[in-house]
């Protein structure tokens, strides 16, 4: 059997198992394995390797060894001489001008060399400039000679000081080799039985698969990812606090509004119409259409006298509020406004019935950008509104909601929001960075804001907020909301976005 | 239009003080995380602990903090609504009743002896650019460096705070040892008021003023108020000496100093409730550094129509609440008296009365942001431990519902993603660009919403299609391998319904469902493309959801 026709896998395999059936117990080094077939050393290793995905045939060693290996300048000497005796065979008997032999391809490095062997002797003052002579009849080129002992296999027969000089030269390297030493094992064979990839439909018919061997799968691979399409990761999150809040009985209040009047957005929430959060700088105006007109009234007059002249218990803010900033439209800067439309419809029934609602949706601050923060985020909102609720219930909720995220150690801090009291913020335990981080912000909604929408004094709201971008950027791992909202997201991070599963 | 927190957080203001300072004032020496506990629950953060090389070293780099102090201190998250705890003499007196080391004092306003009460006389000018104003006496006061600093940091924090950057309060004070009243609050033409503005070598008409302080980091926000007026609101002592031109300056010659020891505070304003709060914080303040302490001399504002009024009010009001409404609302069952001694502890001195029916509750000039019993019910909360109330969860029982486009969009997100497409997540603004030249048609035609106060161009409009977001999306994302498939399914604006040239003619068509029209479907057109930075064919189907309802 001829080596080229061994180099294909089974049969290249098969010569190896019989080469060790040879060798005995003792077993054989690839290396020697290869060169006996004459086969480069990886030809070798890959028939090892195909054998070792076989099970108990062999049984293989890595070893690594270190070995002399010509550089292809070295190569080029085996085959045309080394540059000092190709200098020597290009004088001729009346000698060379310098400037023409140092413009030889070996000129420069051959010249040098040949001098110090005295090969040739230069003559400053002959005729037409500096000239080079042969100095001896002929030359033995022991360079050659050398590495042609390297080539061979035989560097191990050179003098040390040789062989340093030489790898000075850039002519030999030693290289490391991974070898392996191979023995036979315990299902040892010289024939290699050909391994099924896949189970098929006809091995299944014929029940030939109980007597095939099938090939070990390679859990090293990375795969292929089936093509599909994919949910944005943020309303992947978005998709499980509905989940929640569907799970805890909460009704989903309508937000398809991202315009809203700031009667509804901050006056009917008891927001004076001086509070900062009114300003330019931190809610978008509209322009065209500017003002809302279309008013229930009766309420917004018993808001404006709520704000400019107090009543039910509350002493009020005493200012002159006025109708025409009521009017002003802007992008909702929470979803409370819609929560405040709903808390008045639901005043609005003959007969009060308690009520649980919630939202997630858009919202949109007028405020500078930076890694954590946009001009339009998503709030989460949840609102319970029923006779005698405490604020013990309060918290209650946010337990058994938080317990939901996963997040089971809360602490309320005292706050101040200006249409809640009272008002508590959420801090949990983050076991990562070992401090307490606020997730969210709560209350119980202000008499004065719902009064005058004619709910029945016995009747509290409690209710309770936070952004969907933290928690999905803690669940994520994403630093700057750029990479996770926006046109100039990576698709690649949609692609990858694995499960949501908030509370594993 | 759909195509295929309660709770908004407030600035809160931050106050900085000495740890040395507030320790040797609360008597008692905490570890930072103690006094961190402390604040969360008394409602306040301690923010950052840093000192004033720190501060200058992070915002200058170290070379410029060289020299600065090293003094360490606390920079403390007070409630936007608790104007009595912007000083360390307030967060201190609040601290120190609530940890019942002190009781929390009784201010008291006082006519003077020996002296006539200082008067302030508005004149009817006044009325076209700040109609108001409210004055009170600091006696026999005595300042140290740090009491100084407090008193303008103070002012500084009101001003930022309730007064709305000035706009509808500002605050002057004066020695009132250099004027001699009565004073005059008018109006006037702005080339006819001319003074040495504080901290200035040379005299000055109001005009020169403005653009004097028109570079300045700090006044120069303060100069729109009374720009545009024709007159300029100004306060002068009997002698013609200018004490201020609010809201920007005070005159030089009324400078107050570590050696003042009578201090002439007035308060200009456009919202009187505002004026009467901030100057009942300031004086209730700083009284506690006069030679009778707590106790603030009564200075006379009189109106052009004769009517006098006395200030500073340092009103107190009382409040009945029942306990038992204290208790439900919280979600406790302490006894009335506990209740009141709670309520006590928050600055907010309360007794039982009525056989246990009632609780009297005071409530001091320092709390106007007590405005209803909700706000006295919390203050019990808080005093009890919001951490020490039993959680509960509610008996409501309610059937859920799911907002019917809400619940359509979830379904045809699963089911648009499950046909290869991916969900991208664009913003609602984008520019008039985007929706109108990119898309082929005219922004008039657009039926866009405008916004007025767009802080880049990013933000004008609010979006009539959901293309341009999914085009901008697949021209950042060149480099993915074709072909990209993208979907999103989100809300749209439109004044009301619009037109579409963003086809290819004779590669689109309308989509019509249920008897109407709901959107386009087709090959982009080459224009459109183009604008949006792409180079490969681009179809696409837009379809308004809401009819499938």
């Amino acid at each position: 059997m001829s080596p080229a026709m061994a180099t294909d896998g089974p049969a290249l395999a098969e010569l190896l198992l019989q080469r060790l059936e040879r060798a005995g117990g003792s077993g054989l080094g690839s290396l020697e394995a290869a060169a006996a077939l004459g086969l480069e050393h990886q030809q070798l290793v890959g028939a090892v390797k195909s054998l070792q995905a076989l099970g108990e045939v062999i049984e293989a060693e890595q070893r690594s060894s270190k070995r002399w290996e010509l550089t292809s300048e070295g190569k080029e000497i085996i085959q045309e001489g080394s540059h000092e005796a190709r200098v020597f065979d290009s004088i001729p008997a009346e000698g060379l001008p310098q400037s023409k032999l140092m413009n030889l391809p070996s000129g420069k490095v051959g010249f040098s060399k040949a001098m110090s062997n005295k090969w040739v002797r230069l003559d400053k003052n002959a005729d037409g400039g500096p000239r080079i002579f042969r100095a001896v009849e002929s030359v033995q080129d022991s360079v050659r000679e050398k590495l042609q002992l390297v080539q061979q296999g035989e560097a191990e027969s050179l003098e040390e000081k040789d062989r340093n000089e030489l790898k000075k030269r850039k002519l030999l390297t030693e290289v490391v080799i991974k070898t392996y030493w191979i023995r036979k094992g315990s299902a040892f064979s010289t024939t290699v039985t050909k391994q099924e990839t896949d189970l098929t439909p006809e091995m299944i018919a014929s029940g030939s698969w109980r007597d095939l061997k099938f090939k070990a799968y390679n859990f090293e691979a990375l795969g292929i990812m089936p093509e599909s399409g994919h949910l944005h990761p943020l309303l992947k999150v978005r998709t499980q606090f509905r989940q929640i809040f569907l799970e805890m009985g909460f009704t989903e209040m309508p937000t398809n509004n991202f315009i809203e009047s700031s009667f509804w957005n901050f006056d009917a929430l008891f927001q004076p119409q001086q509070h900062p959060a009114r300003d330019q700088h931190d809610t978008f105006f509209l322009q065209d259409p500017a003002k809302a007109t279309d008013f229930p009234m009766d309420y917004l007059k018993r808001v404006k006298k709520i704000h400019s002249q107090g009543g039910y218990g509350s002493q009020g803010y005493k200012y002159d509020w006025t109708l025409e900033e009521a009017r002003k439209n802007i992008l909702r800067t929470h979803t409370t406004a819609v929560s405040a439309r709903m808390l008045y419809r639901l005043a609005q029934q003959e007969k009060f019935t308690p009520a649980k609602y919630f939202s997630i949706d858009r919202v949109f601050r007028n405020e500078t950008l930076d890694a954590t923060h946009l001009a339009e985020f998503h709030q989460i909102e949840g609102v319970v509104a029923d006779y005698g609720l405490t604020l013990g219930d309060l918290m209650g909720t946010l337990r058994e909601f938080f317990t939901k995220l996963g997040i089971s150690q809360l602490r309320f801090k005292p706050a101040y929001n200006p249409y809640t009291e009272p008002s508590m913020e959420v801090f949990s335990y983050h076991q990562g960075l070992q401090k307490w981080v606020e997730v969210g912000n709560s209350g119980i909604f202000r008499p004065e804001m719902l009064l005058p929408m004619g709910l029945p004094e016995g009747v509290s709201v409690i209710a309770w907020g936070l952004s969907l971008e933290r928690p999905t950027m803690i669940k994520y791992g994403i630093n700057n909301i750029r990479e996770l909202v926006g046109h100039k997201v990576n698709l690649q991070m949609v692609y990858d976005g694995p499960l949501c599963r908030l509370d594993a | 239009m759909r195509s295929a927190a309660v709770v908004q957080v407030c600035d809160m203001p931050t106050v900085s003080v000495k740890r040395e300072l507030l320790f040797q004032a609360l008597g008692r020496r905490y570890t930072d995380e103690e006094f961190d506990e402390l604040c969360f629950e008394f409602g306040l953060e301690l923010d950052e602990i840093t000192s004033e090389k720190d501060i200058i070293s992070k915002e200058q780099g170290d070379g410029k903090a060289e020299g600065a102090s090293d003094i360490i201190l606390y920079k403390i998250d007070v409630p936007a609504n608790r104007y009595d705890l912007l000083c360390l003499e307030g967060l201190v007196r609040g601290l120190q009743v609530f940890k019942e080391r002190i009781k929390a004092p009784r201010y008291k306003r006082i006519m003077p002896v020996n002296v006539d009460v200082q008067r302030l006389i508005i004149t009817e000018e006044t009325a076209q650019v700040r109609p108001h104003a409210v004055a009170a006496v600091l006696r026999n006061i005595t300042f140290s460096k740090d009491r100084y600093d407090s008193f303008i940091d103070l002012q500084e924090k009101l001003h930022q705070n309730i007064c709305r950057k000035r706009a509808l309060v500002a605050i002057g004070t004066h020695d009132l040892d250099t004027i001699s009243g009565p004073f005059t609050y008018t109006a006037r033409p702005p080339s006819e008021i001319r003074f040495k503005p504080l901290n200035q070598s040379k005299e000055y008409t109001a005009s020169e003023i403005m653009d004097l302080y028109r570079t300045d980091s700090q006044l120069k926000h303060y100069l729109h108020i009374i720009e545009n007026k024709p007159l300029y609101p100004v306060i002068y002592d009997s002698n013609s000496v200018v004490l201020s031109m609010p809201p920007i300056i005070n005159g030089d010659h009324t400078k107050i100093s570590l050696n003042t020891r009578n201090v002439f505070v007035e308060c200009t304003a456009t919202d009187i409730t505002k004026a009467k709060i901030v100057l009942d914080i300031l004086v209730t303040m700083f009284s506690e550094y006069c030679e009778k302490q707590f106790t603030v001399e009564a200075a006379e504002v009189t109106y052009l129509n004769g009517k006098t009024c006395i200030y500073p009010e340092l009103a107190y009001r009382r409040e009945k609440v029942k306990p038992d409404l204290i208790n439900k609302k919280i979600g406790i069952s302490e006894t009335p008296s506990s209740l009141a001694k709670l309520l006590t502890r928050m600055c907010l001195k309360s007794h039982v009365t009525g056989n246990g029916n009632n609780i009297e509750i005071e409530i001091p000039p320092t709390r106007a942001d007590i405005i209803h019993a909700c706000d006295i019910i919390e203050d019990a909360a808080i005093a009890y431990g919001y951490n020490n109330i039993q959680m509960t969860i509610p008996k409501t029982y309610t059937i859920a519902n799911q907002f019917p486009l809400n619940k359509l969009t979830e379904l045809l997100r699963q089911d648009l993603a499950a046909a290869g497409f991916t969900e991208a997540l664009t913003f609602a603004l984008c520019s008039q660009e985007d929706i109108a030249d990119k898309l082929g048609a005219d922004i008039s035609s657009t039926k866009a919403v405008h916004i007025a106060n767009p802080k880049t161009a990013e933000f004008q409009v609010a979006r009539t299609s959901l293309l341009p977001g999914l085009l901008k999306t697949i021209a950042a994302n060149r480099k993915m391998p074709l072909p990209l498939k993208l979907f999103e399914i989100s809300d749209i604006v439109l004044k009301d319904s619009t037109k579409d040239s963003a086809f290819f003619p004779g590669r689109c068509a309308e989509i019509l469902a249920k008897g109407q029209s709901i959107g386009k479907l087709g090959v982009l057109h080459p224009d459109v493309i183009t604008k949006f930075e792409l180079t490969m064919p681009c179809s696409a189907l837009e379809i308004n959801i809401e009819p499938f309802l």
